[in-house]
């Protein structure tokens, strides 16, 4: 199938409007993708116009990232008075300049919405605060501290620890323990070592590490660069996708500005310590998410998988130890070296500290960006958080983990959200993409659209994964066009288990968890199919008649 | 810039026979200049295939055969390895376009919100499948595997322009009141 990413954005940079008096008000405008798809960029500069016009010198109009509900974009928020404007329309700004020329910082602040007020912000601290494109605003929020102090007043050592003791685990989906990954690092001897930033999101569903690189991108390089501290290497790279033009450009805007103000680079805080950033850009393959296959694409080649062992963390770019951690685990860096291992530990569970960032979408009213913390419900988050199911449709699904992950019923909603807890029902953490689903989607046809995602992002290396996920594509078709047999399911489980047990790489070993989590909690949906030739949920066009 | 992460000496034992004299581009179009400036800093090297396509795409639109040799010669890779490489991303795409786009995302959020119908509706009104182009060359059709903006699901991306919430009749009348455009000039 023939991909093609929306082109760049406009080169055209909007002017943040900051008043030479002091600043009554702010008005932040939301600039990240959603909420430039809806225009956001004009209300930006129809605002500066406008408030020009209107003789307002104590109002500033500000560019920030991601504001968090994607639902209601776009969106304009006032942190003076806790206000947040939302479906700001370019045509019609007079509401919002009367708003803001009322404005008054002494006034209570409003209640923040149970949007907000359930999440807790660690790695999108900043997200809607500071001006992605200003890495003076980033040090004004207290960017670059951490770095600072880990340089001039730790060993690479201590860094490590504290990493280690904050519980931290991948935040790409396998959820291994990130201190251990970097002591591996740490400890393999070899005269150079690799920091890879894997920003290639590919989940279909899932927008975290866009949301975060397009929002805050100097907090991941100031993650990276603490990395290479505590396991001593001074070049990192950045893999990300080509889909995501705008994290693409504001990340290599914040590499240029940290290298100008010494964050980057030879002698760091004047220190005995350098490190550079490069990046990479993908060009559209899922599977160059898995390490072996992403150092493959790194080195100019086709993003096949190898067998571990060896790691990378022991062998991977050019043969060199490579520590490889996803966006938002970099992310999560700067505030646990800055705060301490101990204050990252004490949020989440036992086994699952800290927070995680979810991309919520699907049927859900406030679809958007949240962060919370482990341990959460997926009923807080689905009713609370997202404000329930769109028409009031029964609640049907969750599915996390993309391809890779599962559906998790009903029954399960007051489940905490941790590792253990999703393996558990048969699902992953994931990434992050949750899609929640109502009684109009067909749990068969998820499966099956899965399997063909994965039947067409699979490298073809291997035949259980290039062999497999097509038969088993077939197979679902097969059924959701009301053509199947009993003998068709009991083949496509056989082929399932074969696929989990012998695929050369998670693409493959994974693809078959969304049929087994579908088979394990909609079974009947299956068998309404096969025997009855129906689709409980009125989507399967070929069983509609 | 300096390549940070480049193969360490020595591994390519080519590169110590000595290069040959660089190859001259397929065509004098200037738009090779902006290729061949990447090829240099990337430092002429192998592992610069990917980036080096990603050029050629940016520059051109698509990457034809002649590209797709000139490349190789550049960078010294073999033309089984560039062509292996450049079939093997989704994002590289080895003919034109038409004078318009239109990319409809399938993510998972767009997909229970409908993307199906959405191309149903086009294929209907225009018959083109995605990864097709009409026959008079005003229309190419693709599909996203995700864009990212999951909240506006579903979405479709006309143009580089991306609207959301969109409906299988919206989407076609979308289609319907673009502007006839000229073709871009070389």
């Amino acid at each position: 199938m023939t991909e093609q990413a929306p082109p760049r954005p406009s080169r055209r940079r909007l002017a943040n409007l900051a008043p030479a008096g002091p600043v009554r008000a702010t008005a932040a405008v939301c600039e990240a993708a959603s909420c430039l798809s809806g225009r956001s960029g004009e209300v930006h500069t129809g605002l500066v116009d406008a408030l020009e016009t209107a003789g307002v010198t104590d109002v500033a109009v500000k560019r920030v990232g991601c504001l968090g509900l994607c639902a209601a974009g776009p969106l304009v928020s006032v942190p003076e008075t806790g206000q947040l404007h939302r479906n700001v329309s370019p045509e019609d700004l007079s509401g919002l300049v009367e708003s803001l020329k009322a404005a008054d910082p002494a006034a209570p602040a409003v209640a923040p919405d149970p949007f907000f007020a359930r999440q807790v912000r660690v790695v999108t601290e900043n997200l809607g605060r500071v001006d992605p494109e200003s890495i003076d605003d980033y040090v004004a929020a207290g960017g670059y501290r951490a770095l600072a102090t880990a340089l001039q007043e730790m060993s690479s050592a201590e860094v490590l620890a504290e990493v280690t003791a904050s519980g931290l685990r991948g935040r790409g989906g396998a959820g291994y323990p990130t201190g251990l990954k970097w002591q591996t690092v740490a400890k393999a001897g070899a005269p150079e070592r690799y920091v890879v930033c894997n920003a290639d999101e590919g989940d279909p569903g899932a927008f975290m590490d866009r949301s975060v690189l397009e929002s805050d991108p100097h907090r991941v390089l100031e993650g990276m660069a603490l990395a290479g501290y505590a396991v001593g290497a001074s070049h990192g790279v950045v893999y990300c996708r080509a889909e995501y033009p705008l994290a693409l450009s504001r990340l290599k805007t914040a590499i240029r500005q940290a290298e100008r103000a010494g964050w980057l680079g030879g002698s760091i805080a004047e220190e005995d310590f350098s490190f550079t950033v490069d990046v990479r850009v993908g060009a559209g393959a899922f599977v160059c998410g898995e390490e072996t296959a992403l150092i493959s694409s790194l080195e100019g080649g086709r993003g096949t998988p190898v067998p571990r062992p060896p790691y990378p963390a022991t062998s991977g770019l050019w043969g060199a130890p490579t520590l490889i951690n996803n966006v938002e685990t970099l992310a999560a860096v700067p505030a646990i070296v800055g705060r301490g291992g101990a204050w990252y530990a004490g949020i989440g569970t036992a086994t699952s500290k800290g927070t995680k960032v979810f991309a919520l979408a699907g049927r859900v009213r406030n679809t958007g960006l949240i962060e919370v913390p482990m341990g959460i419900t997926l009923r807080e988050v689905v009713f609370d958080i997202g404000g329930g199911i769109v028409d009031d449709r029964p609640f049907k699904a969750v599915q996390t983990g993309g391809p890779s992950g599962g559906c998790i019923p009903s029954d399960y909603l007051d489940m905490p959200l941790d590792y253990e807890s999703l393996a558990g029902v048969g699902s992953i953490m994931g990434s992050g993409g949750m899609i929640v689903m109502d009684d109009t989607s067909c749990m068969v046809d998820v499966a099956r659209y899965f399997m063909d995602f994965c039947r067409d992002e699979s490298c073809g290396k291997c035949i259980p994964c290039r062999v497999g996920t097509t038969q088993a594509w077939m197979l679902l078709g097969a059924i959701t066009g009301g053509t199947a047999t009993m003998a068709d399911l009991d083949q496509l489980e056989r082929l399932s288990s074969m696929m989990a047990a012998t695929s050369l790489c998670g693409l493959g070993q994974t693809a078959p968890n969304p049929v087994f989590s579908t088979l394990r909690y909609f079974r009947d949906e299956y068998a309404a199919h096969i025997v009855d030739r129906t689709c409980p949920a009125g989507a399967c066009q070929e069983l509609i008649s | 810039m300096q390549v940070a992460f480049e193969a360490p000496a020595g591994r390519d034992v080519r590169r110590s026979s000595g290069r040959p004299a660089h190859p001259s581009p397929p065509s004098d179009d200037r738009r090779w200049r902006a290729v061949d400036s990447r090829i240099r800093r990337l430092g002429g090297k192998p592992d610069g295939l990917i980036e080096v396509l990603h050029a050629v795409q940016e520059a051109f639109g698509y990457i034809d055969v002649d590209a797709l040799a000139y490349v190789g010669q550049s960078l010294r890779v073999p033309p089984s390895k560039v062509y292996g490489v450049a079939t093997f991303y989704s994002y590289f795409t080895l003919k034109p376009a038409g004078e318009h786009t239109c990319v409809v995302c399938t993510g998972t959020a767009c997909y229970i919100n409908g993307a199906a119908g959405i191309l149903a509706a086009i294929d209907a009104a225009l018959g083109v499948k995605p990864g097709e182009t009409t026959g008079d060359g005003r229309m190419s059709v693709l599909t996203a595997r995700c864009v990212g903006a999951c909240s506006l699901a579903p979405v479709v991306v006309v143009d580089g322009e991306a609207s959301g919430r969109v409906t299988p009749a919206g989407a076609v009348a979308r289609l319907g009141d673009l502007p006839a455009t000229e073709a871009s000039a070389p």
